[in-house]
């Protein structure tokens, strides 16, 4: 029997890989439409990491204080350190208004303000209180409204399915083939386009705020197909992230009043960012909190952390606008951060880098945007590049609730000009070529091991501040690791549920992208936004006002330095970075 | 820091080959401020593969680990294994569900009565150009609701569910209180219309389990019995 007529072939419009705020978004749009849309995730789209995100979604409503879309634009531009496209950028800021006016008016429940309006409050490198917010929920009150709203829409959801192989021929997206977690077996979607909104990639490190699930599989997935990714060396370190466990403390901490102090319990910030003291950027702060530790000031003696205090907010306040972060700390390290001070590190959380895309979210293959027919990407998993080399808190919600609108008006239209295009003689081979090495194997070696080494390599070596000779040994690692995993035989070997099958493939996604990251952190001889080099510590405009496009190939990664970064000369030039 | 020994025992249960599910033990030595799910990452990665569950954000926000430990309902990545006395742990899936595999139960009942409440914004006033005005006041009305996870903790927790699974279960009513007390929605009838039932609303018999069961702290029961006195108001 042919596989499409099996009760396993699914012919669909547009397929989203991906249910967190730009795969729903999306996916709202493409049902609103009337065209057949399904949205696969590997877990259940209220359990997506979108929801993690706490504090804030930006847009210039000036609700709070006087602000605008030029301003909003201009701390976006200075904070992504002259990596951002100015053009993504210009169009950005003026649809985050509009998307935030929307969310609410779905059901989306904002904190208020005395006159009954959305509630803003201050962020890092924002020069006005910009973060529209729901207490310290905020990414999880939109999730969930999304969520409901594709309820209300009849959006089709394939819940735990795990996407294994993209379907790309002759540059063309004829759908993907997803693994049924719960019951096993290889699904094809033939869809005529495909949206990646599957997230990041923070699990490639030890320390990270991001959930399990956080693997960029779609990242390894488009370096199979031999495309390239964009960028991939900027990734952001939050200052914030619960000691040892790397879990996300929000930036409202700080928006709402709360200090970062050292060994002698001093405000370290007055030595980095004076004018912006511990709402500086991420990367600023991150950088000035190991700098204290390594050079012996973390607090408690000297240790291998430092202290955000929320005490000077005032326990009242704590509890109304901070309690998760109160339950975090009280849950994970046993600290009420209403008697004592919370120790926190650098924690890797958002990735700047991702799959290259144009202004509609339309993939593209090279330094001159020639399209990938058919496939789309918006959210973190993406690089337009709207957030250059570091992401502004709020951004993200913001950037991926925006372009997952702009991805589903996008495909809509894509999809009511086209036709279903043929799919391959074998579509199921690739992906049933992956199960069967993990599964058929006889090879010793086990995944776990494998990614702990990764993880604490990359951390070490590829984390806050970086070197070339460090990175060289770490390139080293990888390849050993990559060797390595290719003897990798799981131990379940069962249909239903299988996490270790799911696991072991996400382990050779991280070592796969892991490499592409390495090679442009090393070939990016500067230090510009998250990425720092003690070797190159100056910004380098006349070299790197440039994009990284990276292939993997047979003999190697290949790096494409000729994608110029879009400014706006009379607007917004390049000026030297401080707060 | 210096490890603990621990004996865990976990509900195991593989539907290809085992008839029903039964207990598996294992003997480990962990950090002692190990999390439950700590404790199943650790079994799974360098112990036993094939053992099974959900888990995603481990900073419980995303509700796919609770499950049952030591007699109690839990998210597993947030409860620490110092909150249970000695060292041993029993660790079973959410009961109440079905179970597919091992600690992961089936999710679809759950999800689709969530759904028969209508769970979005009904309006029938139009959309004005900017936000739709809330005071302080009535956004106060839901804000503990609205940090409802659906990680089914409470549910799966309810005797009166027990007895009668056609009952909606705090889950779904909590969501319908979630929008009947938003200022901003007008479906408050037709909300009223599927709950206000034997197997809905009044199918809860105000016995806190849910609310002690809830990982966020929710006033569970509190706001049922709101949305009880709201019906009886609508049916006058």
């Amino acid at each position: 029997m042919k596989v499409e007529e099996t009760k396993r072939y699914h012919k669909i419009d547009a397929v989203v890989v991906g249910a967190g705020l730009a795969g729903l978004r999306a996916a709202l749009e493409i049902a609103k439409s009337g065209q057949k849309v399904a949205v696969l995730t590997k877990v259940y789209p209220t359990r997506s990491h979108s929801g993690a995100a706490q504090g804030g979604i930006a847009a210039a409503l000036a609700n709070a204080q006087e602000d605008s879309e030029e301003l909003h634009m201009f701390d976006t531009i200075k904070g992504s350190d002259y990596l951002s496209d100015q053009d993504i950028v210009e169009f950005f800021v003026g649809e985050a208004i509009k998307t935030v006016y929307e969310l609410e008016n779905m059901g989306v429940p904002f904190s208020r303000t005395e006159d009954g309006r959305i509630n803003q409050r201050p962020f890092g490198g924002h020069s006005s209180p910009r973060a529209c917010f729901s207490a310290d929920v905020t990414g999880h009150v939109i999730l969930h409204s999304l969520y409901e709203q594709c309820v209300k829409h009849n959006v089709h959801f394939f819940s735990e399915f795990q996407v294994f192989s993209l379907i790309i021929e002759n540059d063309i997206c004829r759908g993907v083939v997803a693994w049924d977690i719960r019951n096993g077996g290889l699904h094809i979607f033939h869809s005529k386009a495909v949206l990646l909104a599957s997230g990041g990639y923070g699990r490639a490190f030890k320390i990270t705020s991001n959930a399990h699930a956080n693997t960029g599989d779609a990242l390894a997935l488009i370096l199979e197909c031999g495309l390239p990714l964009e960028d991939m060396e900027f990734v952001q370190f939050h200052p914030t992230g619960l000691y040892k466990h790397g879990i996300l403390l929000s930036e409202a901490a700080r928006g709402e009043g709360a200090h970062i102090t050292n060994i002698s319990g001093e405000r370290f910030m007055k030595n980095y960012a004076p004018g912006k003291m511990e709402l500086a950027p991420r990367d600023v702060v991150s950088r000035a909190e190991q700098t204290e530790i390594n050079e012996g000031r973390g607090a408690d003696g000297g240790k291998d952390y430092v202290h955000l205090d929320l005490r000077p907010i005032g326990k009242e306040r704590i509890l109304e606008r901070l309690p998760q972060v109160y339950e975090l700390a009280l849950n994970y390290l046993k600290v009420d951060a209403l008697e004592a001070a919370v120790p926190i590190q650098p924690t890797a959380h958002y990735s700047m880098g991702g799959i290259p895309a144009n202004i509609r979210t339309e993939v593209i293959k090279d330094a001159k945007g020639t399209v990938v027919r058919g496939l789309y990407t918006a959210g973190e998993a993406s690089c337009l590049s709207l957030h250059g080399a570091n992401r502004l808190g709020t951004n993200s919600l913001q950037g991926a609730t925006t372009f997952g609108r702009i991805a589903g008006i996008s495909m809509s239209r894509f999809v009511k000009e086209s036709g279903f295009e043929k799919l391959p003689e074998k579509p199921l081979d690739v992906a049933q070529g992956k199960i069967s090495a993990l599964t058929e194997g006889s090879g010793t070696e086990r995944y776990a091991g494998i990614r702990a080494q990764l993880q604490e390599n990359m951390t070490k070596h590829c984390g806050v501040f970086r070197n070339e000779k460090d990175m060289l040994k770490l390139k080293t690692v990888i390849k050993e690791l990559q060797e390595r995993f290719k003897k990798v035989t799981i131990d379940d070997k069962a249909s239903t549920f299988n996490l270790d099958l799911i696991e072991a493939f996400e382990v050779g996604n991280l070592l796969s992208f892991s490499e592409v990251m390495v090679e442009g952190a090393i070939a990016r001889q500067e230090s510009r936004g998250a990425h720092y080099r003690t070797d190159y510590t100056k910004r380098d405009d006349e070299k790197w006002l440039r994009h990284t496009l990276a292939w993997q190939t047979e003999k190697g990664v290949k790096l494409d330095h000729s994608k110029e970064v879009v400014i706006y000369m009379d607007r917004f030039p390049p000026q030297e970075r401080k707060y | 820091m210096a490890k603990v020994a621990i004996k865990v025992k976990v509900i195991r249960y593989e539907p290809e080959k085992d008839q029903k599910p039964y207990w598996k033990s294992y003997d480990l030595e962990v950090d002692p401020d190990y999390t439950i799910l700590d404790i199943l990452n650790e079994i799974h990665w360098n112990i036993d593969g094939t053992l099974a569950y959900r888990r995603s954000c481990r900073s419980a926000i995303c509700g796919s680990c609770a499950m049952k430990v030591n007699g109690r309902n839990v998210l597993a990545c947030e409860t620490p294994m110092h909150q249970f006395k000695g060292n041993k742990l029993k660790i079973e899936p959410l009961p109440g569900f079905k179970i597919i595999k091992d600690l992961v139960v089936d999710m679809d009942d759950f999800f689709d009565k969530l759904q028969r409440v209508k769970p979005y914004l009904i309006l029938d006033k139009p959309i004005p150009d900017k936000e739709f005005f809330q005071s302080p006041e009535e956004f106060e009305e839901i804000v503990d609701a609205i940090n409802c996870i659906l990680c089914g903790a409470c549910t799966s927790s309810c005797p009166s569910l027990w007895g009668n699974n056609d009952y909606l279960g705090p889950a779904a009513l909590l969501k319908a209180y979630r929008f009947i007390f938003d200022s901003r929605d007008d479906g408050t009838d037709e909300r009223l219309d599927v709950i206000n039932d034997r197997n809905g609303l009044w199918r809860c018999h105000t016995i806190f389990n849910c609310m002690e069961a809830c990982p966020k702290h929710i006033k569970i029961t509190e706001y049922l019995s709101k949305l009880k006195v709201k019906a009886m108001e609508n049916s006058i």
